[in-house]
Formats: C-alpha cells, sequence, structure tokens
C-alpha cells in the first residue's frame, strides 16, 4: 500500500485506505516522540524546503522539526525574508529554489490552489501547509489522528467544526477527511461565515450551539479573526463570543463530556474560554504533539516511496 | 481581383435566402450571383462545397489592448486573429490606456484598423461611457460618436453610480448609441475570482456571487424604463437570473439586448478544479442551469448576440495563483467551432440564427448598415465549414496571447475564410 500521488495537495479525494495509511504510519512516528533519541534516518540525504508565503509559527515549526527528526536537511524561507517582496513571482521563486536541487518542498500561501499551481511547476514532491481557505491536510490528518486516539476510530464519530467556515482551510480538509473515515460532521456558527451549499457535502449545518452541543463527541473550535468582523460579517467580537464562543458553561449541558480541538493560536475567552481550553477535556496539545508525527509520516510517504 | 466563389451554400437572414449560390467578384463587388455564373480564366476559382457563405461575422466585444498593452495584443494581432476567425469586423472595448475616452484615440483605433491586415477586419471603436472609465463624469459621447464609436461602455468596470447610469442613458439617447453594461454590483464581488456556489465553497475560493450581475440588470431597467429612449445593452450576460431580467424587459418592449459569449455556454465553475487560470474570467463560469438558462435565451431571442468578449493576457500573467491571475480568456478563433459544437450540434439554434447572432442582430444593435448580399454591393463575406473537426491548438493561434480554456478541445465547424474591404482571405 502506498499513496496514490506523490503529492499531498489536499484530503479531498483521498482514499479511506490511504487515509488510514498516513495515520497508521503517524502511530510509530508517534511512538518515537516519546525516545529520548528522537531522530531517524529515513531522509537522510533528502533536502527539504518550507516555503511559507504566509506566517506561520506553529505549522512551520512542526514541519522543521518533523524534516530533521527524519534526518532530511531542511532550509526555511518566509515571505518578509525573501525575493517575492521585490516582485517575484511564485513561479520563479519556486523554480529558482528547486534548481538548488532540491526533494520536497513544504508550502503555505494565501491563494487557493497554490500548492496545486506548485506541483505542476517543480519537479519535487509538494506538500500543502495550507492555501488559502482551500485546503490544510497536515491539520486535518492530525485532527483525525488525535480523534482517533481518543475515540479509538473514526467511523461514527460525531464532529462539529465551530466557527468560520468560509475562510478556513482546516474546516475543509477536516470535512473532506472525516467524511470519508465515516464520521458525521457538522458545522456551527453565523450564517454568514457558512460558505454557501455547504450542506450539499453532506455536513449538518447548525447556527446554535446549544442545538449541537447535545449532539456530538467533538467540537473542534476555529479560530475567529478579528478581519472578519471589519468587513461585515459578524457585529463584533463581544457578540461572537455571546452566541458563538465554546464555553464550559454551554458544553455542560451535553450528557456526556465533549471533546475539545482547536487548531491553534487560539483567542482566548474569544471563540473559546480560557478555562475550557485548559480542562482536562482539551486535547489541543495532544493535536500539536500529533501533528509532528503526522508530518513525519506523510514525509516519511512522500519521501521514500520514489 | 476577379473571384469565382463556387458551389457554397449562401444563408443570409437580411434577404432571407438560404440556398446554393455563385458568385463573381470582381474588385471587391458583387458582379453576379445565382446558380450558374459563368466564370472565364481570368476568375480565380473558390471551391466552397459544402460551405456556408455569411454576412460577414462581427465580435462585438473585443479587447485590443492598443494603446497601452501592446505586449498583450495589438490591433494588428488582434485583426489577424478575428480574420483567423472567421470575423469582418471587431469592435473593441475603450479599456486601453490611454481609455477611448476622447475622439483622438477614438480616430487612432478606428484609422490604425484599416491599416493593419489589409484592411481585411473593420475596427469599429466602443468608447467609453463615463471618462477614464472612472464612473464620475461622463466622456463627450458627442464628439466620440462622430469619431466613429458605435457603442459607449465603461467594460471591465460597470457604471456604479445611478444617477450616472441615468444621465449616460439620457445623453446616450440622442444618438441612438446604447449603453453597454458589465453588469457587476462591485460591493458584492471584491476579491471575488469565480463563481459563488459549491464549488468556490470546495475549493475555498472568494465567490462571485450570481446576483451582483442581477442586481445591476435589474436596476439598470428600471432606470431605462423611465428613460425609454435610451438603449441598453447588456455585456457577456451569464446567469439564469439575468436572462430572466432581459426577458422581462424584452417584453415590455424596453430597448434591451444582452450578448453571451462561447465560455459562458460552453464550460461551467466546477473547471475552475484545476485551477487554471485561463478558467478565470468576469463574470465567471457559471453553474450548469446557469449554461442551459443562456442557451434557452438564445433560442428564445432573449440573447441577441454572440460575443467573445476576447481578453489576451500573456503566459507570465496567467501563470500565477489563481487569485492574483488576471480576469479574461482569448476567443476570436474559437467562437465559430464553439458556437456551432456547443449550439447547432445540439440543436440550440439553426445555422440560419447563428448567422444573426454573429453577424445581423450586432450590426443592428450598433445602427451599422446591415451587410448587403446583391449584386452591386461591395462583399463582406465570412466563409465556414460547419462539418469541419479540429483539435484548438493555442501555438496555431494568430492572437499573440494564448490564454484559451480550449486548448486541445476537439470542436466541429470553422471559418475557412473572409472577404471584405475587397480583400479575400482563404484560411
Amino acid at each position: 500500500m502506498k499513496l496514490h500521488s506523490r503529492h499531498l495537495l489536499g484530503l479531498e479525494g483521498m482514499s479511506k485506505d490511504e487515509l488510514t495509511l498516513i495515520l497508521d504510519t503517524a502511530v510509530s512516528f508517534r511512538e518515537i516522540l516519546d525516545r529520548p533519541i528522537k531522530k531517524v534516518p529515513p531522509l537522510q540525504g533528502k533536502t527539504v524546503v518550507n516555503l511559507f508565503f504566509e506566517s506561520s509559527t506553529r505549522t512551520r515549526i512542526s514541519f522543521e522539526l518533523a524534516e530533521r527528526r527524519l534526518s532530511a536537511d531542511v532550509v526555511s524561507f518566509t515571505a518578509a525574508a525573501s525575493s517575492v517582496s521585490k516582485g517575484e513571482t511564485l513561479k520563479d521563486t519556486a523554480r529558482n529554489i528547486e534548481a538548488m536541487k532540491i526533494d520536497m518542498v513544504v508550502v503555505r500561501h494565501a491563494a487557493p490552489g497554490s500548492a496545486h499551481f506548485l506541483s505542476k511547476v517543480v519537479d519535487a514532491n509538494v506538500i500543502n501547509a495550507g492555501d488559502g481557505g482551500h485546503e490544510h491536510p497536515t491539520q486535518g490528518l492530525l485532527d483525525m489522528y488525535t480523534l482517533r486516539e481518543k475515540f479509538g476510530a473514526l467511523e461514527g464519530l460525531r464532529v462539529c467544526i465551530v466557527g468560520d467556515i468560509t475562510h478556513s482551510r482546516v474546516a475543509r480538509s477536516n470535512i473532506y477527511g472525516l467524511l470519508t473515515m465515516g464520521a458525521e460532521v457538522s458545522v456551527c456558527g453565523p450564517e454568514t461565515l457558512i460558505p454557501r451549499e455547504l450542506g450539499k457535502f453532506g455536513v449538518q449545518v447548525y447556527h446554535h450551539l446549544e442545538e449541537v452541543i447535545p449532539k456530538v463527541d467533538a467540537l473542534n473550535v476555529l479560530r475567529v479573526q478579528l478581519e472578519r468582523q471589519k468587513s461585515g460579517l459578524f457585529p463584533s467580537m463581544r457578540e461572537y463570543h455571546r452566541f458563538f464562543g465554546v464555553t464550559k458553561e454551554k458544553v455542560s449541558r451535553a450528557p456526556k463530556p465533549i471533546t475539545i480541538m482547536h487548531p491553534g493560536p487560539i483567542n482566548r475567552d474569544v471563540e473559546l474560554s480560557a478555562d475550557l481550553a485548559d480542562s482536562e477535556h482539551s486535547v489541543i496539545l495532544q493535536q500539536v504533539t500529533n501533528g509532528v508525527a503526522i508530518r513525519m509520516a506523510v514525509l516519511y510517504l512522500l519521501g521514500t516511496t520514489n | 481581383m476577379k473571384v469565382h466563389l463556387k458551389g457554397g451554400r449562401l444563408l443570409d437572414p437580411v434577404s432571407g435566402r438560404d440556398e446554393s449560390m455563385d458568385f463573381l467578384i470582381v474588385e471587391g463587388t458583387i458582379e453576379s450571383m445565382g446558380s450558374r455564373v459563368k466564370a472565364d480564366s481570368s476568375y480565380t476559382t473558390v471551391d466552397l462545397t459544402d460551405q456556408i457563405i455569411a454576412p460577414g461575422f462581427i465580435d462585438m466585444h473585443v479587447h485590443l489592448r492598443e494603446p497601452g498593452f501592446e505586449h498583450k495584443e495589438t490591433i494588428e494581432t488582434g485583426c489577424a486573429s478575428a480574420a483567423a476567425g472567421g470575423f469582418t469586423a471587431v469592435c473593441c472595448m475603450p479599456n486601453t490606456n490611454p481609455a477611448i475616452d476622447d475622439e483622438s484615440v477614438a480616430r487612432y483605433v478606428h484609422e490604425k484598423g484599416k491599416q493593419v491586415c489589409d484592411g481585411v477586419v473593420d475596427v469599429y471603436p466602443i468608447a467609453a461611457a463615463t471618462k477614464g472609465r472612472l464612473g464620475v463624469e461622463l466622456s463627450p459621447m458627442a464628439e466620440l460618436a462622430q469619431a466613429g464609436a458605435v457603442g459607449f461602455s465603461d467594460d471591465g468596470s460597470p457604471i456604479a453610480s445611478a444617477e450616472i447610469m441615468r444621465r449616460a442613458f439620457e445623453y446616450s439617447s440622442m444618438y441612438g448609441i446604447p449603453i453597454i453594461q458589465h453588469a457587476e454590483e462591485s460591493t458584492m464581488t471584491c476579491g471575488g475570482c469565480m463563481n459563488e456556489g459549491y464549488t468556490a465553497t470546495k475549493l475555498g475560493m472568494p465567490g462571485i456571487p450570481p446576483v451582483a450581475e442581477e442586481l445591476m440588470i435589474a436596476r439598470d431597467i428600471i432606470l431605462l424604463r423611465y428613460i425609454p429612449k435610451a438603449r441598453y445593452h447588456v455585456a457577456h450576460i451569464s446567469t439564469a437570473g439575468a436572462v430572466d431580467h432581459v426577458r422581462g424587459a424584452k417584453k415590455e418592449r424596453l430597448h434591451v439586448t444582452s450578448e453571451v459569449t462561447p465560455h459562458h455556454f460552453s464550460l461551467v465553475d466546477t473547471v475552475v478544479e484545476s485551477f487554471d487560470t485561463n478558467t478565470k474570467m468576469n463574470p465567471p463560469l457559471r453553474t450548469r442551469e446557469d449554461l442551459e438558462a443562456v442557451k434557452e435565451g438564445l433560442k428564445d431571442g432573449t440573447i441577441d448576440v454572440i460575443a467573445t468578449d476576447h481578453a489576451p493576457h500573456t503566459i507570465d500573467e496567467k501563470e500565477v495563483e489563481y487569485t492574483q491571475a488576471p480576469f479574461g480568456v482569448v476567443g476570436l478563433e474559437t467562437a465559430i467551432g464553439l458556437s456551432i459544437t456547443g449550439l447547432v450540434e445540439t440543436k440550440v439554434l439553426t445555422l440560419h440564427q447563428l448567422v444573426e447572432k454573429l453577424s445581423t442582430n450586432p450590426r443592428t444593435i450598433l445602427s451599422l448598415p446591415a451587410v448587403k448580399i446583391a449584386e452591386g454591393e461591395m462583399a463582406n463575406l465570412t466563409f465556414v465549414d460547419p462539418q469541419r473537426v479540429w483539435a484548438v491548438d493555442v501555438s496555431q493561434f494568430k492572437s499573440k496571447s494564448k490564454n484559451s480554456p480550449f486548448h486541445g478541445a476537439t470542436l466541429k465547424g470553422k471559418a475557412t475564410g473572409i472577404f471584405n474591404n475587397r480583400k479575400l482571405l482563404l484560411l
């Protein structure tokens, strides 16, 4: 069993077997992370470039750690320090870096489809680390990994994604991946932040947390961004917190404890109350740890099969 | 030059003729026509067996890019592209630099058209409706009309202000020249780069809602009801709702006309899943329902014209992230093939109706003289082989730009030649 594509551009269209392969592969890497010596040799001699055209701390560090723990040579570059600010196109930037003989590219970019675009203009394996509002496949995978770890299986699991679905690549990757794995997916957020025709994807749409909380096993709470308020999509952070913020009080009405997830970074007491983020039902830090294992699995599977 | 056109089928909506017809053309003038004309050896014979002879096609929505953007297209390459696509005339949009918003630029474009490609393609400028296409002050419409402008439009941008639109209607009505609206309520489309709907949701792409187009058309129709002397032409109509608005206005007998591009009756927004920037245009590709609605509009006459919105961009400009890419695709050299493949073969239009939408209707809308196919008249003809099957290869395009979403497509129907301004061009 191996992955169908030599790139990881998104979870849409990936089969249950492929997703399971990545999750299973990550289990052994997760185990390595608990060892005193966390480095293994599979990518020795391979060079990975992290192209981050959008600021990111946790995803970039997570990828870098994953790459180094697989013994790859690693170069990271962020937009501010690059020639992008000098007007160079994405294609030129990527081709120039590839001309330096690299094997894999991890890319984060604000434009949907940019990872897809790169995969057409370079020969290296491309891993999408977030392309605008499109996909963030390793986040989707690490969320699924964390849920599987907690609940044993994804089949039949009820997961609700809360917040700004329209602009969220995390939401999309979770929806595609979880539906393929047989989970029940719902979303909850203000109508202005739910993209059109989302129901056609096979997800339930809610606008009231109290309605969905009794029906789910886990809430994946998305970060809300202030700029959405400025563009008229919701009235205020205060109102958002009151009606869409996930709090201890709101989840306490559930018949059994609900697992709380968040892709980070958290706006404490805006989309998620601080006490809940730090509670025993929060798996937010496990998500972060699992993220390294998932990225190791993806790098390993793509980097060693051809 | 003496030419004998032999064996073709004349399809002429103006005279209503549909019959085999031979022509003798001497120095561009039709000397004689009939089923058995006699040509001596001084004539060059062109065998048009199984081909259509139609009044010269005109594309009323083309971006020639000159002056200002000659790296994308020039009047010369644009005319060459038009000729290769079977058009004997084009109307060029005013979003040049400087914009066609004064007499000198309008004259330059019009005259340049006569100098390039042996003058085989007539170039009619569509002038800006407002100065600099900024939507604030009216352009000098009377002067522009004298300089040859056949329509007024801020194409690329809508005329957003209702007050300016009202005044544009009023002022242009004195000259019987249509206002051509790029219908888009821009407050709803900022940052959008594809149709808002299922596919945009799937791709996480900022959307352009269909209602943004419909709102602007609805507003304009209400204004037109208030200023019924004016003439209103909807450019590149793309949504089912927009077609309904135009249909309703036509029932009221308002002076409304509309056009659709070949890409809007050939493709739907799911092709954006390829992230190929040659699927990015404005208005964007819409849904299957919208595509069926524009076909219905073509069939029932709500949509009068097929126009390409030929919008050349260089490879470098297009080979970028989808959100960064400019809107637009080239269309002149695929229009006939797409129309026959998508409309005639599927029985949406007859060949006769297709000729109306590519030749007679746009001329009527723009008050251009009808092409007369009769003895003593100058020949202005397009030859089409409706059965020819061919593969689109952008490297063969005469246009300077190659940004077509149809590269590699197999089409049925192709222009085989044009005759205009005393010149015969066989393709």
